[in-house]
């Protein structure tokens, strides 16, 4: 299987996102901004980083990226699973492909830290993850509070879209649990084959570097993960 | 004809503004008694376009795709005539 990993000006988890996608013993494709095309690709991720700078918004600039069209031509023909990591996910969301959008964090600050969260619903193709499993996950980010338009949060839970809320490790989920502000703690949403989170899998692929829970999460999203 | 054109960005009063709130809370320090802040942007454009609705309607459609996130943020478009 060949898993593109988009390299926008300014992404820098990218090497580390190729490194866990080899590490599972998936073939990864660099594939610069400017690329036209995805033929050839099986799977897509869309790294965490700093893409133009965050100018304007977090991911406004790389959401009109060249490969973008490609990206969202792919993903209309239902033909192209895509994971948004961090920056990735602002990158959907500003794209439109993902729905919502990403606020500065309430308090101001940015947050790196280890956090709980709890997998509120399994997304189309993820084989391994049931609901209500607990995962211990890292989160760098400035940007990462889950804003919708108003009214539009309970369409995304009873359509399944919100498959990731952060929570305390026994899976509970409240206001205490919530480190950026996010509208209900969301964590991460989906869209068909569209996924996208601001917590960090490819930092968390062994338990020596704090957990192998993000190891788990890519092998999922995979198809490859089993209980 | 040219045109400049400013438009406006702001958060939608429902959306948390913590750049502001901090700021408020300094000028609160310098002794400034504040209600509320409010941090927003000015892009300023110039372009070409036939007339004034051109213009209008251009800056329009790009605030749409690109210079506000409707999820978050309302604009104001304001047209200078050459």
């Amino acid at each position: 299987m060949k898993v593109g990993v988009i390299i926008f000006p300014g992404s820098n988890c990218d090497r580390d996102t190729i490194e866990a996608v080899e590490r599972l013993g998936m073939e990864a494709i660099p594939l610069w901004y400017t690329r036209k095309s995805l033929t050839g690709i099986d799977r897509l991720i869309l790294p965490g980083g700093f893409s133009y700078g965050d100018y304007l918004r977090s991911g406004a600039l790389a959401a009109q990226a060249p490969i973008m069209e490609a990206v969202e031509q792919a993903v209309s023909r239902q033909e192209l699973p895509v994971l948004g990591i961090c920056n990735g996910f602002q990158i959907l969301c500003e794209r439109g492909l993902l729905p919502g959008a990403l606020r500065p964090n309430s308090s101001g600050e940015f947050r790196c830290t280890w956090e709980y969260m709890r997998i509120t619903s399994v997304p189309r193709g993820f084989a391994g993850l049931k609901e209500g499993d607990v995962l211990r996950l890292p989160i760098a980010h400035h940007e990462g509070a889950y804003a919708v338009q108003p009214g539009q949060l309970q369409s995304l839970f009873e359509n399944h879209q919100i498959f990731l809320q952060y929570s305390d490790e026994t899976g509970s989920v409240h206001a205490l649990t919530n480190p950026n502000g996010a509208v209900a703690n969301v964590a991460g949403i989906s869209q068909g084959l569209v996924v996208g989170l601001m917590p960090h899998p490819e930092r968390a692929m062994a338990s020596y570097l704090g957990s192998s829970d993000g190891q788990r999460f890519l092998k999922a999203w995979l198809g490859e993960g089993s209980q | 004809m040219t045109y400049d054109v400013v438009v406006n960005v702001s958060l939608k009063e429902a959306v948390l503004d913590p750049a502001g709130q901090q700021v408020a809370r300094v000028l609160h320090n310098m002794g400034y008694a504040m209600e509320d802040v409010r941090i927003g942007k000015q892009i300023k454009l110039r372009f070409q376009a036939a007339d004034l609705t051109e213009a209008k309607e251009n800056a329009r459609q790009m605030a749409e795709k690109l210079l506000a996130n409707p999820v978050l943020e309302t604009y104001e478009i304001l047209v200078t005539e050459p």
